[in-house]
């Protein structure tokens, strides 16, 4: 739907009066969830911050075990997604329904790429005997204090963000299969929205956990 | 006196042809309902019943200490049975009370909306709160918990007790927080009728709105940090475990960096009550209406940075502890800015004497007194001595629970005409009132002299030097009991059998009563007149 069309198009909501309030609900209500989202994230951003002043060296050798370049095309992956999705709102906006939707679905599948990868991460992890809670046999060949708490703060992180990765990458699905149909406006723009935060923490997650 | 009778009735708010309450009756359209007026309803008998349990659990525990050694249970038992106090009245009651029952009902029609921004939203977070509350008492059946409500590590990641239900419980209770927050939020900025500007919105309206931003702000910290207590438990992860380089302290940090703005989740929307109860009841506008917005606001904001000094004897430095005291007293600047502008709007005002504005007189002996006492106790030198006594129990209850609890009590008695239609008895108001500030007077000030006396909290047994404080403290809590078994008897009456109480028995002005009490389902019957202020008592109020 263009901007002329959405003009006169009622509310789909008949508590709202116009399509503009709507709208307008919608993206106030995500900015603020988003807000509320970025505090959990800081909740453990805050834990790393804390233990790695009191354990850079066990942080050092965890981040040096990470592999830099699985993580590194991640944030790769992730990027180019947000940038997809952004040219769909645009492409929404100018009324190219089909582009938009199929940006949206790439968008979705770049999502799934980047959790495959994080997977085989995690494989990768369990097969070297890294487990969360200080278990499995890396940890006694690696007895320095410190290095259970970087791994189990590297999975919960990295889980947590794995979470809205899985979430956020079945809202584009469902929103990409609505945009080929006559999506609106503003649904496309909040299911964006919401994934360029998930980009944002990884921004965060990548250097902490791979680059620091 | 009547106020009624100088007012006649404005346009628009001549009873309903079919009120919320009857226009649909299946038990499908209550279940299923979206109307925010129905829905605050079902939170009040959920939180009600947490209420019921939380104060059941209360008394239990003051029985205890009637006698020295065993009364009625055992150490164990005891432990299990503050905890699950601390747990439903903070995360079932007090948190989720006056936000989800009457900032529900009367929000939307302060502003003039037909429903809030996402009704589905809004019943979605009932049954996520049910369904956390469920959680919590089903682990009340799983064996309980004895950590006290704060989930201290070390002692709750070891303990045998089930921490991990809990935790889950509480998350999810903090979702429904969180999901009501975005919503209110999204209400008051979207859904406002036409003109209405925003410092012309009533100031109970403010207090949910600066409520909404601490519980979307706080929450996830708490979320978080719930999830790894209750990891640490289940799996043994030893996240803040010191013997595998875990910090405790970090976790004490994280906890209250959300449980003390919680107290303000629990105290901002008592104030707002009371904000909105004085002007109508002293038939004046507030003396400072920019006051009340502005502390609201200072509150919320100021409440982020005063955590600290529930830690004084954590280990934190002097220099910390000296910041986070100052801190935590710029609460109080904004807390008296708030009660002398109330005490400006009750001076030479018309005032009637009717059991909303005496609960918002206890309200002011409950909070001056726990504020004052809050004071010192934000001094590390006086904290070091007090930190958990008796005391820290009897400030909290006085200032957070106790004002937390009179505001609800006001909100209720205020509202109730326009939630039913319906009236409640004057005369057994009263002595309910009388029962319930004299209860909360005599439980919780022998409580003062137990802790600066020395005696600890949490502990199950007393020495007899205490015992004659503990056993007033106990009576008291009777006749707390006793006047809210009476509240719940003669409102519930009310609710069904009580007098017809026309659209506006207390003539305010404000714009919640500009439509009929109950009103209809769409809230408004035809355009809105927002013409005259909220707490305009000067302008004659003409019919057309």
């Amino acid at each position: 739907m263009s901007d002329a069309e959405l003009a006169d198009t009622p509310p789909t909501h008949d508590h709202y009066a116009t399509l503009e309030q709507q709208a307008a609900a919608v993206k106030i209500a995500l900015a603020i969830f988003l807000a509320s989202e970025a505090l959990l994230f800081t909740g453990i951003f805050a834990l790393v911050v804390a233990y790695q002043s009191d354990w850079p060296h066990a942080f050092q050798i965890g981040i040096a075990h990470n592999t830099k370049v699985l993580g590194s095309i991640n944030t790769g992956v992730l990027l180019i997604s947000s940038t997809l999705v952004a040219v769909a709102v645009d492409a929404q906006r100018a009324g190219r329904r089909v582009l938009a939707g199929s940006l949206t679905l790439a968008t979705a599948v770049l999502g799934i790429v980047f959790l495959v990868i994080k997977m085989t991460e995690y494989a990768q992890h369990f097969s070297e005997g890294i487990y969360p809670g200080g278990r499995g046999h890396f940890f006694l060949e690696h007895p320095e204090h410190g290095l259970p708490t970087f791994w189990s703060l590297y999975y919960l992180a990295t889980g947590l963000h794995a979470v809205h990765v899985t979430v956020g990458t079945g809202i584009l699905v469902y929103r990409g299969i609505r945009v080929f149909k006559g999506s609106l406006q503003h649904s496309l723009e909040a299911s964006a929205l919401y994934w360029h935060f998930v980009d944002v923490v990884w921004i965060f997650l990548w250097p902490i956990f791979y680059l620091a | 006196m009547t106020v009624a009778a100088d007012l006649p009735i404005p346009p628009g708010a001549e009873p309903a042809k079919k009120s919320f309450l009857r226009a649909k009756t299946t038990f499908l359209s209550w279940a299923l309902t979206t109307d925010h007026k129905r829905i605050g309803i079902l939170f009040f008998f959920a939180t009600t019943l947490m209420l019921a349990l939380g104060g059941l659990f209360a008394m239990l525990i003051r029985i205890e200490h009637l006698t020295p050694g065993p009364t009625i249970m055992t150490a164990e038992t005891y432990d299990r049975m503050f905890t699950l106090h601390g747990v439903i009245m903070v995360w079932l009651f007090m948190i989720p009370s006056i936000p989800t029952t009457f900032g529900n009902f009367i929000l939307p029609l302060q502003i003039g909306a037909t429903e809030v921004a996402f009704p589905k939203l809004n019943l979605a977070s009932f049954y996520v709160y049910l369904l956390g509350a469920s959680i919590v008492i089903l682990s009340l059946f799983l064996g309980g918990i004895d950590t006290g409500w704060t989930f201290y590590v070390p002692y709750s990641a070891h303990t045998p007790a089930r921490v991990l239900p809990t935790c889950l419980g509480i998350f999810i209770v903090g979702w429904s927080s969180i999901m009501t927050g975005v919503n209110f939020i999204a209400t008051v900025h979207t859904m406002r009728v036409k003109g209405l500007r925003w410092m012309k919105i009533p100031l109970f309206t403010w207090a949910i709105y600066g409520t909404s931003i601490i519980q979307i702000l706080a929450t996830p910290v708490l979320a978080m940090v719930l999830i790894i207590v209750g990891i640490d438990h289940a799996f043994d992860w030893g996240m803040f475990d010191p013997a595998r380089g875990g910090d405790p302290v970090l976790f004490q940090h994280l906890f209250w960096f959300y449980s003390h703005p919680a107290v303000y989740i629990m105290i901002l929307p008592a104030m707002g009550v009371v904000s909105d109860v004085i002007p109508t009841f002293a038939r004046k506008n507030p003396f400072s209406y920019r006051a009340i917005v502005y502390s609201t606001l200072g509150i919320a904001f100021v409440g982020f940075l005063a955590w600290g000094h529930h830690m004084f004897v954590a280990g934190i430095s002097t220099f910390d502890a000296g910041a986070f005291g100052v801190l935590s007293m710029m609460v109080s600047i904004f807390s008296a800015i708030k009660v002398f502008t109330w005490v400006g709007t009750l001076k030479n005002g018309s005032i009637s004497l009717k059991a909303p504005l005496l609960y918002v007189f206890s309200f002011f002996f409950l909070f001056t007194f726990g504020g004052m006492t809050g004071v010192a106790l934000a001094t590390m030198a006086l904290d070091v001595h007090w930190t958990d006594t008796y005391f820290v129990v009897a400030h909290f209850h006085f200032i957070m629970v106790g004002g937390t609890f009179t505001g609800f009590l006001a909100a209720l008695h205020y509202w109730l005409p326009k939630v039913t239609g319906r009236m409640y008895s004057e005369r057994w108001a009263l002595i309910a009132w009388a029962l319930v500030t004299a209860g909360f007077a005599v439980t919780f000030t022998p409580q003062f002299f137990l802790g600066n006396g020395g005696m600890p909290r949490r502990y199950y047994d007393d020495p007899p030097q205490f015992q004659w404080l503990h056993v007033t403290s106990t009576v008291g809590s009777w006749a707390l009991g006793a006047g809210m078994v009476m509240v719940l008897v003669y409102i519930t009456y009310s609710f069904f059998r009580g007098a017809p109480a026309g659209p506006n028995p207390w003539g305010s002005r404000s714009f919640e009563w500009r439509t009929a009490s109950p009103p209809p389902e769409r809230n408004f019957q035809g355009p809105v007149d927002f013409a005259i202020d909220a707490y305009d008592y000067t302008t004659p109020q003409e019919p057309e």
